[in-house]
């Protein structure tokens, strides 16, 4: 590799400036009057800081909090639930043999392609039959069971040596012990960058509240953000920042504190 | 990302099949039962569901008994819709323009960040920031920031004498949900190229070298190369996504104005959830789903007839 050029780096900079500039806008919006939004020319640094915004959406009838809890509930039971099938389900198919695995498997196969958009409409019909359209399980039961998730385990558990099992097997474990005990605990990173990703899918997920939930006491974050545009289509521009910057918090929170991890997954899970 | 995953696994479930594996009968179908139960639950029997109702003349409102099985009847009327065929130009559109846009900017970004720089951590992080901020905080910072009279983007572009008008305008609205597509999609192609950039072959550069080699030689005879499977693999994905995009479209232009953003996806919505044309609307959904799947499989062929003749 050539010797570094500082000046290479100014560009890039200037670049990564224009990609903060939204970000930017976002919070210095959350802290200012609504006369002060469009201001021109921009008024980067608010004057008077209005705090009252977060409080708005902080607190009384207009606050996103419910709607944070019913995210991170949702997020929750998703990512256990995904975390518990798929290493399971994972295990299995890597590293057990029965009749049919194969063929089982290629099912997985085949189901993963399908656009979650192509299964709106059925699930919209299904958990209306079934009673739960309109509940938060609408959004947690089909995250529980995830064939993606299922095939990141089984890719895991299928590159580890089968020797560990055959050590333990003659100890006299037994097969849940042989997962538990000996291929579980070398999981662990994989679990932890599935468990990411899954969260970062779950809370940002819009679309499938959008169709399945209809309650705006049951909105999640996302689509709660929507409250704050009214029915001429008009955003009120403090609150929605103040509630948009607090709607991230948790996702660049996990960033920022796992972000070697995170970098991880995202570039090991799709093309290695 | 799914459909890489699919492939590899494909290939080595036949590998690795029996190898150190004792057969565990009953025992492996206990531990893949929860997941399966739910699989078939909440994806396959839905699945099931679309191939039937995708033949039938069906809305929300008749019930259940008012399903009525009318053959092809919807796929025929596919052919002669011209909100169909509307909504497939736009979404075409939409994948050629944005895709390879983020494509190039992501490999030019992902060969940058690969330099030693000053602060290239923080860089890599603030490229991917969009990625994995919810869509709608997203969209409604950018609507409010391409607003056509005081947003920032027309107060920068008010300096040569540019004032698009964005979302309210027939021209400008598809190019400003490009534009944050583009934004959206270059850090996640700048890190998968990041990835595979760090796995390219040292030795040959140092003999690219020791030859004397330009950049541009060793860029187009060993980093090209070596990134070509990556680039594929982020054709396919970016092209399905985007062919599916649809949240920032319904969120911020609802298809307008007028129909200049109903892309394929936002017009399967309209059909299911706004129409309640439920038959109608899964008779759309297969077949843009069969049309994604063609281009993705010639995409993959095509990765390998190169691969084979390499």
């Amino acid at each position: 590799m050539t010797r570094s050029k500082w000046w290479w780096g100014i560009p890039l900079w200037v670049l990564a400036i224009a990609f903060l500039a939204p970000f930017a806008w976002m919070i210095s919006t959350a802290l200012k009057p609504d006369v002060d939004a469009y201001k021109i020319p921009m008024q980067w640094i608010p004057h008077p800081f209005q705090w009252d915004n977060f409080s708005t959406v902080l607190s009384g009838a207009t606050s996103v909090l419910p709607a944070f809890g019913r995210s991170v509930f949702v997020a929750v039971l998703r990512v256990a639930g995904e975390l518990t099938t798929a290493t399971m389900a994972g295990y299995a198919f890597a590293r057990m043999s029965f009749k049919g695995r194969d063929k089982l498997f290629l099912l997985y196969l085949a189901t993963a392609i399908i656009p979650a958009q192509l299964l709106l409409v059925p699930r919209f019909i299904y958990f209306q039959k079934l009673g739960l359209y309109d509940t938060l399980w609408a959004l947690i039961l089909p995250g529980m069971f995830t064939v993606l998730g299922t095939f990141l385990m089984r890719q895991f558990f299928v590159s580890q040596p089968a020797e560990f099992a055959e050590a333990a097997r003659m100890d006299g474990a037994n097969e849940w012990r042989v997962f538990t005990r000996i291929y579980l605990p070398l999981a662990t990173p994989v679990l932890s960058a599935l468990g990411i990703l899954a969260f970062v899918w779950s809370w940002n997920d819009y679309e499938t509240p959008l169709v399945l939930i209809s309650n705006p006491d049951r909105y999640t974050l996302p689509l709660s953000l929507t409250n704050f545009v009214d029915e001429q289509g008009q955003i009120a521009p403090g609150v929605t920042m103040a509630a948009s910057v607090i709607s991230i918090v948790p996702v660049l929170l996990v960033f920022i504190v796992l972000q070697r991890r995170f970098i991880a997954a995202m570039t090991h899970t799709g093309i290695k | 990302m799914a459909t890489a995953t699919l492939v590899t696994a494909g290939t080595k479930a036949r590998t690795e099949q029996g190898r150190g594996i004792r057969p565990s009968g009953w025992i492996g179908f206990l531990f893949i039962a929860p997941n399966l139960l739910g699989v078939v639950a909440f994806t396959l029997i839905p699945l099931i569901s679309v191939l039937v109702l995708a033949f039938t003349d069906w809305n929300l409102v008749s019930g259940i008994g008012g399903i009525t099985f009318t053959g092809i009847d919807n796929f025929v009327a596919i052919a002669r819709d011209p909100g169909f065929w509307h909504a497939i130009g736009l979404t075409l559109v939409y994948v050629v323009v944005s895709v390879p846009l983020t494509v190039v900017l992501g490999l030019a970004l992902g060969i940058a960040l690969n330099r030693p720089l000053p602060g290239r951590a923080v860089l890599r992080a603030i490229f991917f920031l969009p990625y994995i901020v919810n869509v709608v905080a997203i969209g409604m910072t950018w609507l409010m920031l391409m607003n056509p009279k005081a947003g920032l983007v027309n107060q920068v572009l008010d300096v040569f004498g540019l004032r698009p008008g964005w979302f309210a305008s027939s021209h400008w609205a598809l190019p400003a949900l490009i534009v944050m597509a583009v934004w959206g999609g270059v850090g996640y192609c700048s890190l998968i190229y990041l990835s595979a950039l760090q796995d390219a072959p040292r030795q040959l550069y140092e003999a690219a070298d020791i030859d004397g080699a330009s950049a541009w030689a060793k860029f187009r005879v060993i980093t090209w190369p070596s990134l070509l499977p990556t680039t594929i693999f982020l054709l396919v994905t970016l092209v399905i996504g985007a062919s599916q995009g649809f949240g920032l479209i319904a969120l911020i232009t609802a298809g307008g104005p007028g129909d200049v953003t109903t892309t394929i996806s936002y017009y399967m919505y309209q059909t299911g959830f706004q129409f309640y044309r439920f038959g109608y609307a899964s008779a759309i959904g297969l077949v843009t789903f069969a049309g994604v799947l063609v281009l993705t499989l010639l995409t993959w062929r095509a990765q390998r007839g190169r691969a084979l003749n390499d």
